[in-house]
């Protein structure tokens, strides 16, 4: 069982809780104890916007265990409004094709589900479509 | 101090040996290293390896394979650096032979893949990535490749089909190689029409995952006993170099700067230049990556690596071989034993004994193996010894 490992970081799969540098006031995601910008150390929490843009993507048909019931699905490096980049999945994009640039914001979504054996499901970001007048 | 020299080598053909199981795959190839290397007792015995503890549920390979090689007592110890374990248990040989505490190492890179099929296996290859970040949203390796291939098309705008000349070179050179996965040439036209695994990476940019298992053995030169007949291979540059773990924490995924630092050091160490090589050994476990790891190294100017594969420079007849035995597409992919393979065909090559393959004149390989998106890259200057 891996529940400890899911609870230690909920506030970064339910709100995006990174840090914000005591020293040099760069945007960290997720939280490290070291700030990759200036090497000090890392600590005030900041909870990101997230709002963000498609910085790439894919489309994926092959899946690990675990993900197999969203095939086929596609997951992004989304490039926060604050700076830093997270990978994601996307969702709710309906017709509309993906693009790079394209303008997206965070939902809580389902992200794993091991089925009935184990019981396993982790909810998490996902990235959907923002309409372009939010921006 | 004396060279260090690769004094024989082993090596099982890659593919699906439901049959054989990990131990064995790695003791066939350990036998045939020390064979090759006229019977010299090794002291020390490093393994490449990724999968064994998910996959076949067995850790601690450092006594298990010395054991069942009937050596045990010896010193042994596994080198887990995802994709590049191979190269990182080479390199981990070539420290302690070079520092004089071990005369005489055996480097065994081993990967049982079909112990598990389908999601399992895709999941347990994904642990590789960032578990909590990346892994957690369903990504694969194969989805970090779609991911930088995606950017890369759309940064530089590249001919979407140019990246078949990888795979087909790979195919291409595999013909010749008995111990290659997939000894049949493919057409531009199957590329072509092969089926999406993630977009934009479809299933012939992508090496095959299999099992496998190469050895070496590595000593100082003065220690090679008489009776081996085979040209020496020496090793002059080693380089190990570490970049983010997670692809989105890169502000260039394209810049590939692990690959970049590892062959200036191996080169610096060998006091060559890239350009000095006769081939390169890279890592084509993704089309793209081939590509980047040809501009990592120097050779391509940024946005342009692709232009390589369509003027003949990359061909075993041209300026700069590579994947010359048939690379991780056509040879195939076992993980952690890649990287040993690689050594393996450079000093075949060096050695002269690449049969239909064999480059004219090879005198020096550059070979490079990576770990995921060049999380880390392993780099090693090979000679041919004189004499
Ligand atoms: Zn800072």
């Amino acid at each position: 069982m891996e529940n400890p490992r899911h609870w230690r970081i909920r506030k970064q799969r339910y709100a995006l809780v990174g840090e914000v540098c005591p020293h040099c006031e760069v945007k960290i995601f997720p939280p490290r104890d070291v700030c990759p910008n200036c090497g000090g150390e890392a600590k005030t929490q900041f909870a990101f916007s997230g709002k963000g843009t498609v910085f790439s993507f894919t489309v994926m048909n092959d899946a690990p265990a675990g993900y197999e019931k969203n095939l086929p699905y596609a997951v992004a490096l989304v490039k926060l409004e604050e700076g830093p980049i997270v990978t994601a999945q996307l969702t709710d994009l309906g017709d509309q094709p993906v693009e790079i640039g394209m303008p997206v914001e965070m939902v809580t979504r389902r992200i794993r589900d091991d089925g009935d054996e184990k019981g396993i499901i982790v909810y998490g970001y996902k990235f959907r479509p923002a309409f372009a007048s939010q921006h | 101090m004396s060279d260090v020299v690769i004094a024989g080598v082993g090596q099982i053909p890659v593919g699906e040996h439901w049959d054989v199981s990990l131990r064995s795959q790695a003791v066939r190839a350990v036998l045939a290293a020390i064979k090759d290397a006229g019977g010299l007792k090794p002291q020390a015995m490093y393994i490449g390896n990724l999968l064994a503890p998910t996959v076949s549920h067995q850790s601690n390979l450092g006594a298990l394979l010395p054991d069942w090689s009937n050596l045990t007592g010896i010193e042994g110890i596994t080198v887990e650096a995802a994709g590049a374990s191979g190269g990182g248990a080479f390199r981990l040989g070539y420290l302690a032979v070079a520092s004089g505490f071990v005369d005489t190492a055996v480097v065994v890179g081993v990967e049982k893949i079909t112990d598990v099929v389908g999601p399992e296996l895709e999941r347990a290859i994904a642990e590789s990535t960032d578990y909590d970040y990346e892994l957690a949203q369903g990504l694969t390796l194969t989805a970090q490749a779609g991911l930088v291939m995606q950017l890369y098309l759309h940064q530089y705008k590249p001919p979407r089909e140019a990246f078949a000349a990888f795979p087909m070179l790979a195919h291409e050179n595999a013909v010749g190689n008995p111990f290659a996965m997939y000894r049949k040439p493919i057409s531009q036209k199957a590329y072509d029409s092969a089926p999406m695994v993630s977009e934009p990476v479809n299933l012939m940019d992508m090496a095959p995952y299999a099992d496998g298992a190469a050895a070496v053995v590595l000593t100082r030169r003065d220690l090679v006993p008489d009776s081996v007949s085979h040209p020496l291979v020496k090793v002059s540059g080693s380089s190990v170099a570490s970049d983010t773990l997670a692809l989105h924490d890169r502000s260039d995924p394209l810049a590939f700067d692990a690959a970049r630092l590892s062959v200036e050091g191996a080169c610096r160490q060998a006091g060559i230049l890239p350009q000095d090589v006769d081939f390169f050994e890279l890592t084509d476990a993704f089309s793209i990556y081939a590509v980047l790891s040809l501009e990592a190294a120097g050779f391509a100017p940024r946005g342009e690596g692709w232009k390589l594969g369509l003027d003949g420079t990359l061909r075993r007849d041209g300026k700069l071989p590579i994947l010359t035995m048939g690379g991780f597409k056509a040879r195939g992919n076992p993980l952690g034993a890649a990287g040993v393979y690689q050594i393996v065909e450079a000093a075949l090559q060096l050695r002269g004994e690449a049969g239909s393959n064999q480059i004219p004149n090879a005198r020096r390989a550059l070979v490079q193996n990576l770990g995921g998106p060049a999380s880390t890259a392993v780099a090693h200057v090979l000679e041919r010894v004189n004499g």
